[in-house]
């Protein structure tokens, strides 16, 4: 690795601690299971390094097999984490919502 | 670089900046949603960009596992239970670190020969993190899913073999720094980790499962992190830490709510040894009919309800907002109040309540809460046990001592809905459940709630 990419690398890992830190404290105790299955599905982005692992890489069936059961994995985290989050946060209503929910 | 790498790359900013805003809607129940559609905008943007501009050269296998995955997670997210939803996180998060670990291996079989030392660290940092995460996970799930008994397991020397474990598989990661044609050990440091992940969550009990489940939220986001590294792609260190500096504060703020350090929910091996160390608070519990109870809670005028994880395994989330409704619609003011580490993961009777209807203006934190007991008039206790324990408070010797709970003994009268005499899961002794203004409903939770609900109407 080039030493100015890895400085680059660092930067942008230590900004985003930071950012991430200001704005996940601000996320109520009520929203905790969401943020969690969502903050999962957002780490699927692993899935693009495994895309590339499945399709980019010539003459290795080894790798192809690989990236393949890593895209597998990665698809379920991300389409099965946003799903569900969105499920739960489709629950929480305000009182008239819940109301005209109960009337249904 | 060419023009469609300019575009991939595009894409990818485009992406963590969308995922930044989502997160940023998380702090209100109103623009969460909006959020999340936003995230998923990135996520599809950034497929889409790589599929374009990472020079891709068969498609099969990943057209196969993208299929596969969007039907398995589609299942997953459809027709999972509220009440499931601790384990399928445990799930997610072992799917997801599975692909990290998995893609770090295939950067191993591709490039390991042409890495440099420093991305080699990542690289072994990536492989061990997505290793331990996917089989602590998948140890999680089950404990929490009752196919592994839930209890801590435990043996002499314990703490001893874990660290024998953890010393072999750094011993083996800092040979694989210095020597990157040792594959051998590589794959010794990948199975160590599986190992360690294991050994990692057994001896916890699940009554601790919050802190594990945000730890291991925390591992998976530092793995995918680390992938960032090894392929120099800001996307995933933007992504990955995210995730892992969000498990990291819960697992802060769940500690803080137990009144523990992570160390000794890692390595204390709770339910275990408080078992033993049970002191005799005395007194006699008194029980109540049914019909009281009904009398007591119909002429209130303010009623707190207070969830545990009996609730959840009770599955009396509906039955409790309709008895709640019926107090509601005869002037008595319902309120819940929602103990940070209530339930077995961050947020989780939050998220029951509201799939049976429970406005969220409604539920309660701790804090806002507590000073309110001395005005109700009856705090109904369902299925909680520990975080309403006054010792906690008032014994100082209490093995549960500074955790902060829920002042439900400050109430007017509390009514506790049980299903038989039995401790709760620490074992520990409720000095509450003695107290002269509590009284105890025995049963099922849910049909506890039901009749209840009966009988109010007929009050």
């Amino acid at each position: 690795m080039n030493p100015a990419i890895l400085i680059a690398s660092v930067y942008v890992f230590a900004l985003a601690a930071f950012l991430g830190y200001q704005v996940i404290s601000r996320v109520p105790p009520l929203l905790h299971t969401p943020l969690m299955s969502a903050t999962n599905a957002i780490s699927g982005i692993s899935l693009i390094g495994s895309l590339v692992l499945a399709g980019a890489v010539r003459n290795s069936q080894a790798a192809h097999v690989l990236g393949f059961v890593a895209v597998t994995a990665a698809t379920i985290n991300v389409v099965g984490g946003f799903g569900i989050t969105d499920r739960m946060l489709k629950m929480f209503k305000s009182r008239t919502a819940a109301k005209k929910a109960e009337a249904k | 670089m060419s023009l469609t790498t300019y575009f991939m790359e595009a894409t990818y900013l485009i992406a963590s900046i969308l995922f930044v805003f989502a997160l940023k809607g998380m702090s209100h129940p109103e623009t969460a949603r909006r959020g999340m559609f936003l995230a998923e905008g990135g996520m599809l943007a950034a497929i889409i960009g790589t599929l374009i501009g990472a020079h891709i050269v068969t498609w099969v296998w990943i057209i196969a596992g993208l299929t596969v995955g969007s039907f398995i997670g589609a299942w997953m997210a459809i027709w999972v239970p509220m009440t499931a939803m601790p384990q399928r996180t445990a799930l997610s998060h072992a799917f997801g670190a599975l692909a990290a670990a998995l893609v770090g291996v295939g950067e191993f079989l591709v490039h390991a020969s042409e890495m440099p030392v420093v991305t080699r660290g990542a690289l072994g940092f990536e492989v061990m993190l997505g290793a331990l995460t996917t089989t602590g996970s998948l140890i999680a799930a089950g404990k929490l899913q009752g196919i592994i008994y839930g209890k801590p397991v435990q043996f002499r020397g314990q703490n001893f073999v874990n660290l024998s474990i953890f010393v072999a598989m750094i011993g083996c990661f800092v040979y694989f720094l210095f020597n990157p044609a040792a594959v051998a050990v590589f794959y010794a440091m990948l199975g160590i980790a599986f190992v360690f992940g294991v050994m990692l969550v057994i001896p916890i009990g699940s009554a601790d499962m919050p802190v594990v489940m945000s730890l291991l939220n925390s591992y998976a986001g530092l793995a995918a992190a680390a992938t960032g590294f090894v392929l120099s792609n800001n996307v995933l260190i933007i992504a990955g830490t995210l995730d892992g500096f969000s498990g990291f504060i819960l697992s802060v703020l769940m500690c803080k709510a137990m009144n523990r350090s992570i160390t000794n929910v890692l390595f204390g091996g709770f339910g275990a040894v408080i078992a033993e160390a049970t002191m005799d608070a005395g007194g006699v519990m008194r029980e109540i009919t049914l019909d009281d109870a009904a009398m007591q809670l119909a002429f209130a005028s303010r009623v707190v309800f207070v969830p545990g994880y009996g609730l959840a395994t009770a599955q009396a989330q509906h039955a409790v907002r309709e008895l709640a409704e019926l107090l509601e619609e005869r002037g008595v003011t319902v309120k819940y109040a929602i103990h940070p580490v209530a339930g077995r993961m961050p947020g989780h009777m939050n998220v029951l309540l509201a799939e049976a209807n429970v406005p969220y203006s409604a539920l309660y934190e701790m804090e806002q809460i507590n000073p309110e007991f001395p005005s109700t008039d009856v705090a109904v206790v369902i299925g909680a046990n520990d975080v309403v324990n006054p010792d906690a408070r008032d014994n100082p010797k209490s093995l549960i001592a500074g955790m902060p709970i829920l002042e439900v003994d400050r109430a007017k009268s509390v009514i506790v809905l049980k299903r038989g005499q039995g401790r709760g899961f620490s074992g520990l002794e409720n000095p509450l459940f003695f107290k002269s203004c509590t009284t105890m409903l025995y049963g099922d939770a849910k049909s506890s709630l039901s009749n209840l609900a009966q009988a109010v109407q007929h009050v």
